[in-house]
């Protein structure tokens, strides 16, 4: 019973003008299984899960559920065959209660107004058989982003779906609410639901999954069951080749303090203080790393430093020199780099090429301008060498960056900053939504970097990436240094730290 | 085999860039991203509209178009000449004066556009400079005609420059955004012309005091014709100084570090203030310049073949409205803005006079001009719609994460 399919899927194609997107790909789900979908970004797993969910039409291949061939002309098709998906941007509306989200669009009614009471009682019974705990009063806008996901998921089994597709669920999610959506996948998994879970993180993968199939290039590799495969495995079936999993470094040798920060105060665009008196110094040659929550004080903490935001009261002092009151132009100029949390919104201006790009701070000097003056052509040779040297694939100098892959866009964004030979480099989430082979590039190049003789904080949601890195850990809580640490920590710590556990605990 | 998957979470399609940067922007990208096939089947369904209109009215609308083409003296093609005595030379001139007040208002919209800014007062800055040229092209009489010129073009276009630069600096400091603030400076100007010629105003005709017309600019004011008899409203240089204008912007957009940060800052305000770009500096800046094009406009329009301006001309001017027509067929491009600026061009012209009425009503060829720029502009600004929908539907979806509670 337990190996009877419910799913096929078999010689799915779909190509895109220019791009083979699937590649003759097959995939079968048994009942009540968890089957990971694992692949770097780019590697048809969106593709293969958007037209199972009716919202492509694949150019060859059929699907069968439950033996019986199906087409589905919509995601309305898909979700009447039993088919729920949660997509990585929630789609719920902020202003509506919990449950007027969840029945949306097929209302319980009473007479023509809608029955909210059924509505609740419904989502109640569902959100308790599959320990789903949510208030279903509550509105949206008032939840936490896991409880969010929990309501995505309560929506597909209110449309009575038997296979939910989960697309990257915990890249939103703390380490603590990792673990209450893998109990949660459990609960389901027990009720004979299938999940498909799509993913580019190993160890999720070997936690959660019963089976995994690894896509690569748009071409299903292999389906292996969980027992037997290994990180080092899955991901030489991912990328193609031997991975460097660890992140292999040298003990830091701290030099000067580069950058010091002291009893700063950064108030957000409302005026609410989000930072609030931190102070650390970084070193030359040391990685600082900074833990936290999103949403803690990161954010604002960095546009201070990087003079991108007027800083409040309290000091900033980059090689000595007191940068308090920098703007963004001065920072630069006294030896900040900073590789930015979202490159596409910031790190990069995407209708530019990749030439204009690299130019984006020293436009106006020498050798990119005189006078007033550009010369394209020394900004072409410029972005050549670079791209050169730090690997950048899928175009020239003259390539937009918007057409580059989040990997090869964030390289480019590493090679300008680097290039300028800052003093202090920050590097915030320099790896997210990055495949393994780009963020194994990354992690070396900042060891690299540091062992130059630069003193780098990196500020990262995932925890994974801070303790490979740093040689320093500071936590952020609710805009204060609730910890550091130099020496062995548990991620459980640092986990509880995150949370403000700590400060709960001493108090 | 690339590695991009369109429909991945890394490439950008215009639409996802478009969450980065400002509406304007993503809708200038948009557009060149369309190439050339869009503005020519925009154009080529808005005379096809036009046509059924024509039909409809019982008129035969090839022979319509046929006559416009004429009137606009772009036959002369068929058999050039430079002799204005050929109708079909002087209409050509004639258009093309028109050509070159729509090159300026249409590039006064597309250089604003380029920084993320949607300039709707080109009629308004294209006023003051008028107003500013007939005024100093009037005093100074007596001077000499190459300074006088340069006094009286150049006045115009610093004042088309600070009457948009208000708009920027309005932008920069409080956030008031263009579109209402170029709108409302277009009233003032409007009526600052009513009060400046009117009864008793300051630029009132000298000689007769009963007319709200102005004075006429002095000879020494006044730019040569060089295709044409001056009398009969001939072509002036200013011809060139429009072409010149096309280089320039194309050069300072893309061969300048000011043009850099126009174009950053209209991309992605947020990644050029991060690459050490000052945002607001470029938003007055960018403002001046597209009115300095506008005040220019004006400019040679009064040195060039006005020579006066009244009152009752005030409500007749469209040209600087046209300009935005004509910089969104144009896609914000120097050499879109300059075909553009002749289509409407030889349109403005060719439908005002020699027509048969048995071919087509005069009054119906002259509404065609605005139907085909109605619907050119709908055309256009059906893109804006959709894609401002667009964008307000993804901003629905894709939540920011909050801190854990």
């Amino acid at each position: 019973m337990a190996d009877e399919l419910v799913l096929e899927m078999r010689g799915i194609r779909k190509v895109f003008p220019g791009i083979v997107a699937n590649d003759d790909v097959s995939l079968d789900i048994r009942r009540g299984e968890v089957h990971a979908l694992l692949g770097e970004n780019g590697a048809g797993k969106s593709t293969l899960m958007n037209i199972l969910y009716g919202l492509y039409k694949p150019d060859g291949g059929e699907i069968r559920m439950r033996g019986k061939p199906v087409t589905f002309g919509s995601a309305r098709d898909a979700i009447q065959a039993g088919i729920g998906m949660v997509h990585q941007h929630f789609m719920l509306i902020p202003v509506m209660t919990v449950a007027e989200n969840i029945v949306l669009g097929i209302e319980p009614r009473d007479g023509i107004l809608l029955d909210e009471r059924g509505a609740e009682r419904r989502v109640k019974e569902l959100s308790e058989q599959f320990g789903l705990a949510v208030d279903p009063g509550a509105l949206v806008h008032d939840i936490t982003v896991g409880q969010e996901q929990r309501v995505e998921i309560l929506k597909a089994l209110y449309r009575g779906a038997d296979i939910l597709i989960l697309d990257e669920p915990t890249a939103v999610l703390t380490p603590q609410e990792a673990k209450e959506l893998f109990g949660i996948i459990r609960s389901l998994q027990a009720d004979g639901k299938s999940i498909i879970f799509i993913t580019h993180k190993l160890n999720e993968v070997l936690e959660i999954a019963d089976r995994i199939t690894v896509l690569r290039r748009g071409k299903a590799i292999e389906t292996v069951p969980r027992e037997g495969a290994t990180e080092a495995s899955l991901a030489r079936a991912m990328v193609g080749r031997e991975v460097l999993l660890r992140v292999e470094k040298a003990p830091a040798q701290p030099g000067d303090v580069l950058l010091s920060v002291e009893d700063l105060q950064v108030v957000d665009d409302r005026g609410i203080p989000k930072v609030r008196g931190v102070s650390f110094d970084v070193r030359a040659g040391e990685i600082v790393g900074i833990a936290g929550v999103d949403g803690n004080g990161q954010t604002e903490l960095i546009e201070a430093i990087t003079g991108l935001r007027k800083a409040g009261s309290g000091a900033i002092r980059v090689a000595g020199r007191d940068v308090h009151d920098a703007g963004a132009r001065e920072m630069l100029d006294a030896g900040v780099g900073h590789i930015p949390e979202d490159r596409q919104r910031r790190g990069l201006v995407l209708e530019f090429t990749i030439a204009e790009n690299i130019a984006l701070h020293d436009y106006a000097d020498p050798p990119d301008a005189k006078w007033g003056w550009l010369f394209p052509d020394r900004m072409i040779r410029r972005a050549a060498t670079l791209i050169t040297e730090f690997d950048v694939r899928g175009g020239g100098p003259l390539t937009r960056a918007g057409g580059l892959s989040g990997g090869n866009q964030q390289k480019v964004v590493a090679a300008r900053e680097i290039a300028r030979d800052p003093k202090v480099l920050i590097a915030a989430q320099p790896t997210r939504g990055l495949d393994v082979g780009a963020i194994e590039y990354l992690h070396r190049r900042i060891v690299t970097e540091r062992d130059e003789g630069r003193a780098i904080l990196l500020v990262s949601l995932e925890l994974e990436e801070i303790f490979s890195l740093s040689d320093r850990i500071l936590v952020i809580y609710e805009g204060e240094i609730v910890g550091e640490h130099t020496g062995e920590v548990s991620e459980e710590q640092i986990g509880l730290e995150m949370l403000g556990g700590a400060e709960r605990s001493a108090a | 085999m690339s590695e991009i998957d369109p429909h991945g979470s890394k490439p950008q399609s215009p639409e996802e860039a478009a969450s980065s940067g400002t509406l304007v922007a993503s809708i200038a990208l948009k557009q060149r991203a369309g190439g050339i096939v869009v503005p020519v089947l925009t154009a080529v369904i808005a005379f096809l509209l036009g046509g059924f209109v024509v039909l409809a009215t019982g008129h035969n609308p090839l022979l319509a178009y046929r006559d416009i083409f004429n009137g606009a003296g772009l036959n002369w093609i068929f058999h050039p000449t430079t002799d204005v005595a050929n109708t079909s030379a002087y209409n050509l001139t004639q258009t093309l004066l028109q050509t070159t007040t729509l090159i300026l208002t249409g590039l006064a919209v597309a250089f604003a556009f380029r920084c993320g800014m949607f300039n709707i007062g080109g009629q308004g800055q294209y006023f003051v400079g008028l107003y500013v040229a007939n005024w100093l092209g009037y005093d100074f009489q007596g001077m000499a005609a190459l300074p006088h010129i340069l006094i009286a073009v150049g006045g115009a276009t610093l004042a088309g420059a600070l009457w948009a630069g208000i708009a920027g600096f309005l932008k920069a400091t409080v956030g008031a955004h263009e579109v209402i603030s170029t709108i409302m400076l277009n009233w003032i100007a409007i009526w600052m012309g009513e009060w400046l010629f009117g009864d008793g105003g300051p630029l009132q005709n000298a000689a007769n005091k009963t007319v709200p017309i102005s004075n006429d600019v002095a000879t020494s004011a006044q730019l040569p014709v060089f295709w044409g008899e001056q009398q009969l409203q001939g072509l002036h240089v200013g011809f060139f100084v429009a072409l010149a204008a096309l280089v320039v912007f194309w050069l300072v957009l893309n061969r300048t570090t000011l043009g850099y940060e126009v174009r950053a800052v209209g991309f992605n305000p947020e990644a050029a203030a991060y690459g050490g770009i000052n945002v607001k500096k470029n938003l007055v800046r960018a403002m001046a310049i597209s009115g300095a094009f506008a005040g220019l406009a004006g400019a040679l329009d009064m040195t060039g073949y006005l020579y006066h301006f009244g009152v009752s001309d005030i409500p007749a001017n469209s040209v600087g409205f046209l300009g935005i027509a004509v910089a969104l067929l144009g896609r914000n491009t120097a050499v879109g803005t300059g075909l553009g600026a002749l289509l409407f061009g030889a349109l403005l012209f060719g439908t005002t006079h020699g027509l048969s009425s048995n071919v087509i009503q005069p009054e119906l060829a002259g509404n065609l001009t605005y139907m085909i720029q109605g619907l050119i502009v709908l055309f256009v600004g059906a893109d804006v719609l959709i894609l401002y929908v667009w964008n307000t539907r993804k901003k629905l979806r894709p939540r920011p994460a909050k801190a854990a509670a």
